[in-house]
């Protein structure tokens, strides 16, 4: 069965026609980097002993996190997972709490009670994922579902990867939204390998964006390091289901760049596969395409640079200023107390 | 004030919350048109629509799932599972996500699952089940479990107010077998109180759901011999009501706990294991549990009766209670 292969972006006037004016064409690239350098940070914290637990990246799905965050709006929610440092950056969960996340403080965004990747905020419309992938999917429909019932004009993206497609939530959920022509839009992140599971072992179809025509919606693959034509089918997707077309299910294909997480040294991963895609790396792509296409020099590119470095600098310190949760608050939360707000 | 069924108390109760709360919607396998597995949300659909009585795909994995991501964008779902049995298919949902997402994130989730449960017409391994001892063990979940018509009404009335998930477990044994005055008015019933079914004092019987009338025939029962029991139907497993068991324990001082849900691991435990910690110097006798045994929920009558705690063992467990 075929699926639309979505094509790349090529010049700035597509990128134009999808709402994006040079301003916003540096913000993506800057989130990218953040992106990338909060992660390389709290590697490098891990490795001294000072994030606690495990320590996962999503080196290599920068673009494609970005790329779909970009094009949500603001009232739009998600349920984003481990790979999409991205999406949190660029909907705004400041990069101190994300460091006071990982050092298990109590101003990152589940206070210690939960750690690394497992963060989110409702400020921003982001809920917090948890290791049960893809179980927020689900939830996700359920928010569509609610704007559904209360005919409002938001969407739901729902995050899942390759691997987690073959649960049975996926299918649950993805059914429901067919059935009911919900406004979510599914990302399943494909970055080939499912901890040291390879697609093959994973799935029997050619692309898993053929699932979509089961459920009686579209799907289309895109090249997930290729930015820009992420965030073209995100917004194209996103405005379809914004105005009552119904779910897509887009197929963003990348490789995963580094281990299930750093205890892993992915040696099951052919050599060849990652320098294969270490030539298609999303933030070097965009580089290039941004000085081909918007006129972006050296001097843009530093001064970016030195605004990441300064802000993640400023961002660690104030993280590691955060207190550590108080042992006495170990029972708190447990239960919601406040009385149901009553109409 | 009228007499109602147990299950007309749920269905009148939820149609009242659903016209003063627009929030307030359910959802469920057949809930819609058919109004219901057992009819409990007859007409339902006609009077709210079919986008606030929502009829799901064999989804129980999606109906909880969706019920906690519509409670997150400010929501009231009542979701109907239409069998306690079927609670297995949504358990990651309740356990993983629901239970552990205000700890975790801050974020309330206020969703009301409905179980119906029990046994006692041979519905077999599938459709008998008491899971409320395996829901009551997760932190972050609420059980709740009316044996009355009255307190059907209330407590549901309380689980689409509390902010946090609650299973409310309707015991279908119930449904139709049991009547008594239910006020017209909207009320709530307070989780974690419960209800002196029957006054006494020489043994206390903790108890909650269907076993409340088995508790009640059987303290008739030894009344006749001069026994008085004093029968406390506890209405919620979490939270449960800690201080009144005890103080009933106090001062009866001898405790059955009669639960229909399997013997090992069953909440019964938990209570006795909690008037043995805080009640020991007080009893005259040891803590006894009667509870269904440590099998699957078996079809045939004749295995059926032998596994639901019958009058008759609730008698001899009385008797021996009261002989030491």
């Amino acid at each position: 069965m075929a699926v639309r292969e979505a094509e790349p972006v090529g010049s700035l006037q597509e990128a134009q026609d999808a709402g994006l004016d040079r301003g916003g064409l540096l913000g993506i690239y800057r989130n990218m980097l953040i992106a990338r350098a909060i992660e390389e940070r709290g590697h490098a914290l891990y490795k001294q002993g000072k994030i606690v637990g495990s320590f996962y990246t999503g080196r290599g799905n920068e673009a494609a996190a970005v790329g779909v965050a970009t094009a949500m709006g603001r009232d739009d929610v998600g349920t984003p997972l481990q790979r999409d440092m991205g999406v949190h950056v660029t909907r705004g969960i400041e990069p101190w709490r994300i460091f006071a996340q990982y050092l298990g403080r109590v101003d990152g965004p589940t206070r210690g009670r939960d750690g690394n990747m497992h963060l989110g905020d409702e400020q921003v419309g982001l809920h917090t994922m948890v290791s049960h992938l893809p179980a927020m999917l689900p939830v996700a429909v359920g928010m569509a579902l609610a704007f559904r019932i209360r005919e409002e004009r938001r969407v739901a993206v729902a995050w899942c990867g390759e691997g987690a497609a073959a649960r049975g939530d996926a299918h649950e959920g993805m059914n429901l939204a067919g059935v009911r022509r919900l406004p979510v839009v599914f990302v399943i992140n494909n970055n080939q390998w499912a901890y040291s599971t390879p697609t093959y072992l994973g799935y029997a179809v050619e692309r898993l964006a053929e699932r979509a025509a089961a459920y009686g919606f579209d799907g289309v693959v895109v090249d997930g390091t290729d930015v820009l034509a992420v965030h073209r089918e995100a917004r194209l997707a996103i405005e379809k289901a914004r105005g009552g077309g119904g779910p897509t299910l887009i197929e963003s294909v990348t490789l995963r760049m580094e281990g299930h997480a750093v205890h892993d040294d992915a040696s099951y991963v052919p050599r060849e596969m990652f320098e294969a895609w270490a030539q298609r790396d999303p933030l070097h792509r965009f580089q290039h395409w941004l000085r081909e296409h918007a006129s972006l020099t050296e001097a843009d590119e530093d001064a970016i640079a030195a605004g990441v470095a300064a802000l993640l600098e400023e961002a660690l310190t104030r993280a590691e200023a955060s207190p550590l949760p108080d042992p006495a608050t170990l029972l708190d939360g447990v239960f919601a107390l406040e009385a149901a707000d009553q109409p | 004030m009228a007499e109602k069924t147990y299950l007309q108390a749920i269905t009148d109760g939820l149609r009242q919350e659903m016209r003063r709360d627009e929030r307030v919607f359910v959802l469920g396998e057949d809930v819609g048109v058919f109004g219901g597995a057992f009819k409990v949300t007859d007409g339902l659909q006609e009077e709210f629509g079919s986008w606030r009585v929502i009829d799901m795909p064999i989804s129980e994995t999606a109906i909880v799932g969706g019920a906690t991501g519509a409670a997150l964008m400010g929501l009231r779902p009542v979701a109907e599972l239409q069998f306690s049995d079927f609670v297995s298919c949504a358990w990651d949902h309740l356990v993983t996500v629901a239970a552990k997402q205000h700890y975790r994130a801050g974020t309330a989730v206020p969703i009301v699952v409905r179980l119906p449960s029990g046994g006692g017409f041979s519905g077999g391994p599938f459709h008998s089940q008491n899971p409320e001892s395996l829901c009551a063990h997760i932190p972050g979940l609420k059980v709740v479990c009316p044996a009355t018509p009255a307190d059907a009404k209330g407590l549901l009335a309380s689980a689409i107010a509390d902010p946090n998930p609650v299973l409310f477990f309707e015991h279908k044994y119930l449904y139709r077998r049991v009547r008594g005055d239910v006020p017209d008015e909207r009320y709530l019933t307070p989780f974690g109180k419960a209800r002196i079914h029957r006054s006494g004092d020489e043994i206390t019987v903790v108890t909650w759901g269907a076993m409340v009338y088995t508790a009640e025939a059987a303290a008739d029962t030894v009344a006749k011999e001069g026994i008085s029991v004093e029968i406390l139907d506890l209405r919620t497993l979490i939270p449960w009501d800690r201080e009144t068991v005890l103080e009933s324990a106090r001062r009866t001082s001898k405790v059955l706990v009669l639960h229909e849900d399997t013997r090992t691991g069953g909440f019964g435990a938990e209570i006795a294991a909690t008037v043995a910690e805080e009640a020991f110097e007080h009893l005259d006798g040891p803590v006894q549990r009667i509870a269904a045994p440590d099998t699957p929920v078996p079809y045939s009558p004749q295995l059926e009766h032998a596994f639901i705690p019958q009058l008759d063992d609730v008698v001899a467990g009385l008797r021996a209670l009261a002989a030491y």
